[in-house]
């Protein structure tokens, strides 16, 4: 998989200038179809809902301090909880990724923009509506949405504060946003790649977002239909999951995580693709195991499938239900744990530096595998009726999303910062980032697992006294996690701003087309595309 | 690329994305169905598995070959009133034993204790699920929708029978009986 | 270093030596509960199994990766090799996990059958969640109650923005205690029934390793057979609403004897309960008397959604200061839907005696300035309740 240099895309920019009728102002980005604008609309945005997202669990630590109600009454500490995950998930993780789609996938396959640019735009334009909505929910008569991110029926439904129609309306335009996005992607991909890049030979990058757009195009759409009975059965009368009428309440959560399983692995395949792009580039040795590292994506795509009421052991199901859930489960490990040796074989004998990105990344591999570990003892179904809905639970998928996820935006962050703005970005204010970062998110997140199997239940606002020491230390490394991630907009404001100028290649093990074209890169590459060995 | 400048190539660069578009667009459309879909085909998994316990809700007609006097099986019956409705239910008795293929007949008391006309409905569920269907109403009052007067109160008749080939470990079964009002519902 | 600084410092080391002060750590508990049943214990060792398994390879994995980070680095003079793939190591690497989780399978098996066998039960009990408390009804013994949340209000209550001296002295027990205890003998096997009257619950007591959903309209099961008497504590583990974090579980494993002692104090004051309703007929209570039942009554039943100001928590949980249905509504619609319910209001009915109905009512069109003068006796609310 060699990607030999261009050199005259470097000369192209100069071409492009005559027709490139970029328009000033807000106007430039209301209208922009250009795939890097809308790349960076996406990646802002991700970022403003993060630390939107992370206020509110600012608030919620801050009631947890201590036992105690101090701050919140209890419905708002569950509205809280609510639009914090939802927030996170649909507004700060998932848009963060389609940035980095939008930014970096046509400049890896040699295309000159996305396939169908127009409908890149609507896609990003709609989601701060959604977002408006949700949020503006706080400040109606009803309150946000209080139900969990999960929206279990009957509690979103007859139980609920009257949030109910702002939360559906809000949830399908992130679904249409999202499916348009991932159209998107999938024919930019299909159709555009350059002349000799085979499927076999783009980037893994580029495949993990192939195999993630293919997830969300199915399983996006499930949810519209789940938020659709929901909206029905509270607001038109109709019983899905009503018992008086006919319908079952357990039905909506065989249906919900049915979109819901697959969608957590919408959020950590294109982390493994990110990855698998920075940890060659830095033991400056090629990715070890390119094909299986294919088909274990694609493998773990598949079962995510297959396995979604391993979320809902306790519902009571039959004991041939709950073995095959957890067998299922329990084999995602296999593909998962090819993709960390993969890593790890990667590094050995290489010739490593550990410049922020590969710092990053190198935590992502030992701080997911943990969140993996947690994942497996959770797939066990005896055990799992100790561990579930407790703070064991909120521990895992924090490591596995936080750690997971949220780290290897941050690697990518570092790795195209030089491509994205041109220069480079401080590297002792960076290396400040991970380190606060890193100590804080463990303080934070790790003593969960022992407050979990201590036994306190998630989503509450007060707790019985034996958990009141670790909520301490957690909500302590809750707020240092919460401040050091000022840190990275402030290194990314000062990146944007000046600093070292960017040679086109600024990491001496990088592969793949982005590097060819300068730094910044051009407002239009690949007008003409490259040649491909 | 402005429209009307459009070259051979661009053109087809475009057909061929709409071609995707199209085949993705049907996908979502599909899968959107499917999300729908998922409340039938949930109730033929429940049917199979006996998830949540769900029991036939139309009338089923006696169809077992005999009697199995070498099984008895113990059947209990519990009652719950949902919120919001202020009816008494409670059933005439707790428990019975029951011989595989025999028909058993049991009455349920229900009163309305408000000064209010409602319409209430009885849903039923049987633990162990995977029992569930094997559990045949012949005629219960969860088939219809009770209507009672302020004050009124009724007893509620209900004819089953236990399957022949109820899997051999089962020995107890419990039906439950949750009570609904629904007036809202049936008014609008 | 100025005052100012000085007086900050003391401020800091005064907040971290306050992270230790609630409790001891001796006290904090670090692992999974091994729990009270011959269950529980299987899933203790399934959990340590797996945790040592987890371990065992973090080691390894973890291991060859800082050896790599050590040794394979570029400021060490490492040159990276370039072999990037091996059919073989791969095979490896697939077939070794599958055997390690076979041998994982293969315990969590033969424990979730075992969890799975309710049959040849000794006792039943129906239980039912309910926002925000349990019910428990015993099959065939006549008895059934609600358990509720029994901490004070003011040791929860302090929400004023400040972390420090607010509250009343919280209790050892403190949101893991309950009014009135399930109680089960010791040695016998219990089967639980569970269901839902509202939205969906899950009733978990760690040391029994139950943790069943309560799905309204479905009933689930769930067994135990417990070694030692004593009191186990558990919460409700399905985020329910505003309470979810308020309703605790407590049951009370008793020695045989000692359980039918109980059972018999529950069939007398059962007995008793029902003479002290026909008494209070005919009796006439005082507007102070009234007012005093009411007013604990409806801290206890009412306030955590009206709350004790009376000014609920609108849209969900009505007002009732200055309220049509508290002043100058009927007196038998305020009696009836505090007896019989509406929608989310459960009707309370089943659950206070009569004379309590008649104290709330009565407290409710007093308190607060709704001052109606109205007063409401038992046999008013025996009138309306029909047959009770």
């Amino acid at each position: 998989m060699t990607t030999e240099t261009v050199n005259e895309s470097l000369d192209e920019s100069h071409d492009d200038e005559h027709h490139d009728h970029k328009m000033t102002g807000i106007k430039r980005w209301l209208y922009t179809t250009n795939h890097k604008d809308i790349g960076t609309l996406y990646l802002w945005f991700s970022f403003i809902m993060f630390l939107t997202g992370g206020a509110l669990a600012m608030v919620i630590r801050m009631e947890l301090f201590q036992p105690g109600l101090q701050i919140v009454e209890p419905d708002f500490f569950n509205q809280l909880t609510t639009v914090h995950g939802l927030i996170m998930v649909f507004g700060a993780i998932m848009p963060a990724f389609t940035g980095f789609a939008n930014w970096l996938i046509p400049m890896m396959i040699g295309a000159p923009d996305m396939a169908l640019p127009r409908m890149n735009n609507w896609s990003f334009w709609i989601l701060p509506f959604a977002f408006a909505i949700l949020i503006g929910s706080f400040f109606m008569e009803s309150g946000a949405p209080n139900f969990g991110w999960t929206f279990y029926a009957p509690l979103s439904t007859t139980y609920s504060n009257g949030s109910t129609a702002f939360f559906v309306f809000a949830v399908h335009i992130m679904g249409i946003s999202s499916i348009m996005g991932a159209i998107n992607i999938v024919v930019t991909i299909m159709n555009l790649r350059a002349p000799g890049m085979t499927y076999m030979k783009m980037p893994l990058f580029v495949w993990t977002f192939f195999i993630t757009a293919y997830l969300l195009i199915a399983v996006m759409p499930v949810l519209a239909g789940v938020v659709t009975m929901v909206l029905t059965d509270t607001y038109f009368g109709t019983s899905f999951f009503d018992a008086a009428g006919g319908g079952d309440p357990v039905m909506f959560q065989h249906i919900f995580w049915f979109f819901g399983h697959p969608e957590v692995y919408i959020m950590i395949l294109p982390a493994f693709g990110i990855v698998s792009t920075i940890i060659p580039a830095f033991s400056r040795k090629q990715l070890f195991g390119y094909t299986s590292m294919v088909y274990a994506t694609a493998s773990i795509a598949f079962l995510s499938f297959i396995v979604w009421a391993h979320h809902m052991f306790t519902t009571g199901m039959p004991l041939a239900g709950e073995l095959f859930f957890m067998y299922a489960t329990m084999l995602i490990a296999v593909p998962t744990g090819v993709k960390v040796f993969n890593w790890v074989a990667t590094m050995w004998r290489g010739s490593m530096t550990f410049e922020v990105p590969m710092l990053f990344s190198i935590a992502f591999v030992i701080l997911f595998t943990i969140g993996g570990f947690s994942g497996l003892m959770l797939a066990l179904t005896p055990v799992d009726f100790q561990y579930h809905d407790t703070y064991f639970v909120v521990a895992h998928f924090h490591y596995v999303l936080v750690t997971g996820s949220l780290f290897s935006i941050y690697a990518g962050a570092y790795y195209w910062l030089p491509k994205w703005t041109g220069h480079m970005y401080n590297d002792s204010l960076a290396k400040w980032h991970f380190w606060c970062s890193l100590i804080s998110v463990n303080l934070l997140f790790f003593p969960m697992h022992f407050l979990g199997l201590a036994g306190m239940p998630r989503r509450i606002p007060d707790y019985a006294l034996q958990f009141a020491d670790f909520n301490k230390w957690v909500s302590i490394g809750g707020f240092a996690f919460g401040l050091s991630q000022l840190i990275f907009l402030a290194v990314v404001i000062k990146c944007i701003k000046g600093g070292d100028k960017a040679p086109a290649k600024p990491w001496d093990g990088a592969e793949g087309l982005e590097w060819t074209v300068a730094s910044p890169a051009p407002y239009h590459t690949f007008s003409t595309p490259p040649k491909i060995d | 690329m402005d429209k009307g400048t459009e070259t051979a190539p661009q053109k087809n660069q475009k057909n061929a994305n709409t071609k995707v578009v199209k085949k993705l667009l049907l996908t979502v459309f599909a899968m959107f169905g499917f999300g729908f879909a998922l409340v039938p085909l949930y109730d033929i998994f429940c049917d199979i598995t006996g998830l949540n316990g769900k029991t036939n809700d139309v009338a089923a007609v006696y169809a077992a070959d005999g009697i199995d006097t070498s099984r008895t099986i113990k059947v209990q019956f519990i009652t719950r009133t949902a919120k919001g409705i202020p009816w008494e239910f409670e059933p005439v008795i707790n428990e019975i034993s029951v011989h595989p293929g025999e028909m058993k007949f049991v009455n349920f008391y229900v009163k309305n204790n408000s000064q209010r006309d409602i319409i209430g409905q009885a849903v039923p569920s049987v633990s162990p699920g995977i029992a569930a269907g094997y559990f045949q109403k012949i005629e219960c009052f969860c088939f219809e929708q009770q209507p009672l007067k302020g004050g009124e109160d009724v007893e509620m008749g209900l004819q089953f029978y236990v399957d022949l080939d109820l899997p051999p470990e089962i020995t107890t079964l419990t039906l439950s009986y949750t009570l609904y009002d629904i007036t809202g519902k049936v008014d609008s | 270093m100025s005052r100012g600084n000085q007086s900050w410092l003391i401020g800091a080391w005064l907040f971290f030596t306050s992270l230790f002060s609630s409790s001891a750590w001796a006290e904090t508990q670090l692992n999974l509960t091994k729990g009270a049943t011959a269950v529980s214990r299987e899933v203790y060792d399934l959990h340590m199994l797996a945790l040592y398994i987890c371990t065992a390879i973090g080691v390894v994995v973890f291991g060859i990766m800082f050896w790599s980070m050590v040794f394979h680095r570029k400021s060490k003079g490492a040159k990276a090799a370039d072999f990037h793939e091996s059919t073989k190591v791969e095979i490896l690497w697939t077939a070794i996990p599958i055997v390690i989780l076979i041998a994982m399978a293969i315990p969590a098996t033969s424990t979730l059958i075992d969890m799975e066998n309710n049959d040849d039960s000794d006792l039943t009990i129906q239980i039912t969640g309910s926002q925000w408390k349990w019910h428990y009804k015993y099959f065939d013994q006549n008895i059934e109650f609600y358990s509720v949340l029994s901490t004070p209000r003011e040791q929860y209550e302090n929400q004023n923005g400040s972390f420090e001296g607010n509250g009343a002295e919280k209790g050892e027990n403190y949101l893991l205690e309950v009014d009135r205890h399930l109680v089960i003998p010791v040695n016998k096997k219990v089967r639980f029934l569970i269901t839902s009257d509202d939205v969906i619950h899950a009733w978990w007591i760690p040391a029994f390793a139950v943790k069943q959903d309560a799905n309204p309209g479905f009933i689930n099961e769930a067994w135990t057979i417990v070694d030692e008497p004593g009191i186990y504590r558990g919460q409700c583990a399905e985020l329910c609403g505003k309470d979810h974090g308020f309703m605790p579980i407590v049951v009370e494993v008793k020695s045989a004897a000692d359980y039918d002692t109980w059972l018999n104090e529950q069939h007398a004051l059962i007995a008793q309960a029902a003479n002290a309703e026909k008494a209070s007929l005919s009796a006439s209570m005082s507007k102070e008397e009234l007012m005093q039942l009411g007013e604990t009554t409806y801290m206890a039943y009412c306030a955590a959604c009206h709350q004790p100001t009376g000014l609920g928590l609108p849209p969900m949980f009505p007002a009732l200061k200055g309220s049509a249905m508290a002043t100058t509504g009927k007196i038998a619609d305020h009696i009836d839907m505090v007896l019989n319910g509406k929608n989310a209001m459960p009707g309370f009915g089943k659950q206070l005696s009569l004379k309590e109905i008649a104290a709330v009512v009565t407290y409710e069109r007093n308190a607060w300035g709704n001052d109606t003068g109205d007063l409401v006796q038992s046999s008013d609310v025996n009138a309306a309740s029909g047959s009770k």
